[in-house]
């Protein structure tokens, strides 16, 4: 990798007054690098303390004692959902948007959520409210993982490469398959009874404290080991965000990596989706935050400090809504009517896409 | 040019003789035996002849919508579905339902209307105030915003326990329709009688600002106008009948198709057309699970998405 080629690119696009000597690192300034260990020493003392107010505040039993430490254990699989969520969303979203070479779209809208909608009604629809019960396990988190990414990466690989060859295409046929699915699942919610509508309902919105412990084992070092893989290549994802012209100048193959980060944000998406249902807001929250903070393009330096803010914003809401406003089984809605808002405030705001 | 306007007009009575035929279809179809009955003819004057006129003003009255937006905005994929307008409606409905229970369905109306307004202005707004890199771009940012809407109104019926009577709403579906049910429908039919008299000014401002400007057209309140029109139709179709999806998106398309962009010479196909695509989806909805009936919003969403995914590989294999 041409890195100094790269870099120098990628300064004259990074325009900031400075009036210090700039240099070709992943900083113009130094300032800018002071900036972002400072905004990473504090997230991390936001996600501490979130933690630990979470697992500590307002509990019955005195400290230390036997009763103390399972009130902890119970509300530390909450956490441990928290932040496979927030990780997943978070770096999902960064490398979606830097390969589709846009800041306001996220991996949402791509058509997992449905799915995973239409696969959940489809089974109380055909079996009723036993229908849940079917489709929960370990075996079928990981069938309904394997679906999700399959179509997704079905769906890249034909729209991407070949005659069609075109981002905005891709997307727009992702969002339309999802608009077709929407419409399919809408019939069959309508036909359930209440009651079958209700357990359904349940399911489908995200819901922190209702995720299933036993997908823990499965989904934590699976989104760990594609979080890392995007991670790696993030010297190739900054090379991608210079547009695919000069990708392919430097060396790279456009397509080809696309491709290969589109399957690993399918796989972080299948995995957040199968914890707590559809968001579709939480990622565009949490890169537009990262953006701001971060105030670089390298990805190496981008990627961790958004999953930080993922579950400084996740954590600390989840505190928030559940010890001041008695609200926890809605932080996931919450949140996605805050994002939607932030959404429509930021495309009113900017001036191009 | 004479011959060819010749063969259309022939076309057109072909094309009209094609889509009495479906609603003469839509009046006989059913699982109640009118002939039989002893009641039969008055059940046919209170559910099949309201049901029937509502497919010819819905169908006529959103596909029309569609053409309207795809002409003032300048781009193939907008529709109120793909803009948010439906979304805006639906909780305009909601609001309206929250604020005072027994409302009647006119105020309902008035309330999913104005907040139909204020969406598709919205829209319009950032449409104007933003450059765009590409077309295909538009109806993505349109059916996220779409989708914030719908977070809130289903924030609004998770509160308030109203989640599947929100679903019911939004599911476009004729099942309803019957004598008393469905008079504010008529209401389209001036929207629609209106967009046909301006045609001419619309298709201007179709043409540009400055090129409108410049031939003595008022951009900004024939803009208005438009989104006013596109916003009372699709309101009072959201309160009576639900979401149409897809249907001004598919309809213009495939005349524009077929016969060029002239919008006084379209719009008689375009709402002849969406006639027939509605009342040919209702009869499908009508007739593949009786007795029951499935919503003509699913038949639509379905084939509408399938021919949305064609409409756009077409262009792009042709640019």
């Amino acid at each position: 990798m041409p890195e100094a080629v790269v870099d120098i690119a990628v300064e004259r696009r990074a325009a900031s007054p400075a009036t210090e000597r700039r240099t070709t690192g992943s900083f113009p300034t130094q300032r800018a690098r002071r900036r972002y260990v400072i905004v990473l020493a504090v997230l991390i003392l936001v996600c501490i303390a979130s933690t630990v107010g979470v697992m500590t505040y307002d509990n019955p039993m005195p400290f230390g004692s036997d009763g103390f430490w399972r009130i902890v254990d119970l509300r530390a699989d909450a956490l441990r959902v928290i932040a496979i969520v927030a990780f997943c969303q978070a770096l999902a979203t960064v490398s979606f948007q830097t390969v589709t070479g846009n800041r306001i779209l996220t991996p949402g809208i791509m058509g997992f959520e449905a799915l995973y909608v239409a696969v959940q009604t489809a089974s109380v629809f055909y079996w009723g409210t036993e229908g849940i019960n079917k489709i929960t396990g370990t075996t079928q988190f990981l069938a309904l993982a394997v679906v999700m990414v399959v179509a997704s990466t079905l769906l890249y690989t034909t729209l991407l490469s070949g005659r069609f060859g075109d981002m905005h295409t891709m997307l727009l046929v992702g969002v339309i398959i999802g608009g077709g699915l929407a419409s399919l699942t809408a019939f069959m919610q309508r036909v359930l009874t209440p009651s079958e509508f209700d357990v359904l309902a349940a399911r489908l919105f995200g819901s922190i404290a209702a995720a299933d412990d036993d997908y823990l084992d499965w989904a934590l070092p699976i989104s760990l080991l594609a979080g890392f893989a995007l991670i790696l290549r993030s010297k190739r994802l900054n090379v991608l965000g210079l547009g695919s012209h000069a990708a392919a100048n430097l060396g790279l193959h456009p397509k080809r990596e696309t491709m290969i980060v589109l399957f690993f944000v399918s796989v972080l998406m299948a995995m957040s989706t199968a914890m707590v249902g559809p968001m579709v807001f939480l990622g565009f929250l949490v890169a537009m935050l990262t953006y701001q903070l971060a105030d670089t393009h390298d990805h190496r330096y981008l990627l961790p400090m958004s999953a930080l803010v993922g579950y400084a914003t996740l954590s600390s809401s989840y505190f928030v809504l559940r010890h001041v406003f008695y609200a926890e089984g809605r932080v996931t809605i919450i949140i996605e009517l805050v994002g939607g808002l932030a959404f429509l405030v930021h495309v009113m705001r900017k001036g191009r896409l | 040019m004479r011959t060819r306007r010749g063969a259309s007009g022939w076309l057109f009575g072909l094309a009209v003789v094609a889509t009495v035929g479906l609603l003469v279809l839509s009046l006989t179809v059913g699982v109640y035996d009118i002939t039989g009955s002893e009641d039969g003819w008055r059940m046919f004057a209170i559910t099949r002849v309201p049901r029937t006129i509502s497919l010819v003003l819905a169908g006529a009255a959103m596909s029309m919508c569609g053409l309207l937006m795809q002409l003032l905005t300048q781009n193939r994929f907008v529709e109120p579905t793909t803009t948010g307008t439906t979304e805006w409606a639906g909780l305009g409905l909601m609001l309206v339902y929250l604020l005072s229970p027994g409302a009647s369905i006119f105020v309902r109306m008035l309330g999913a209307i104005a907040m139909a307004f204020l969406g598709t202005f919205v829209f319009f707004l950032f449409l104007r105030r933003v450059a765009l890199k590409s077309s295909l771009i538009v109806p993505i940012v349109g059916i996220m915003m779409g989708s914030v809407v719908g977070a809130v109104s289903s924030y609004i019926a998770l509160r308030f326990d109203m989640l599947q009577q929100l679903g019911i709403w939004f599911a476009g579906s004729f099942t309803s329709v019957v004598r008393g049910r469905y008079e504010l429908l008529w209401i389209v039919l001036i929207v629609t009688v209106v967009v046909f008299i301006v045609a001419d000014r619309f298709t201007v401002a179709g043409l540009g600002k400055d090129i409108a400007t410049n031939v003595g057209v008022d951009y900004d309140r024939v803009i208005l106008l438009g989104v006013a029109m596109v916003s009372i139709a699709t309101g009072v179709v959201t309160v009576v009948i639900g979401s149409l999806p897809f249907l001004g998106l598919v309809v213009p398309n495939i005349v524009s198709m077929i016969r060029g962009d002239n919008l006084r010479g379209n719009l008689p196909w375009v709402c002849l057309l969406g006639i027939a695509v509605v009342t040919l989806c209702d009869l499908i909805g009508r007739t593949i699970i009786q007795p029951f009936e499935v919503p003509v919003s699913l038949i639509l969403g379905v084939f509408g998405a399938v021919f949305f995914v064609f409409l756009v590989l077409w262009q792009q294999r042709r640019a």
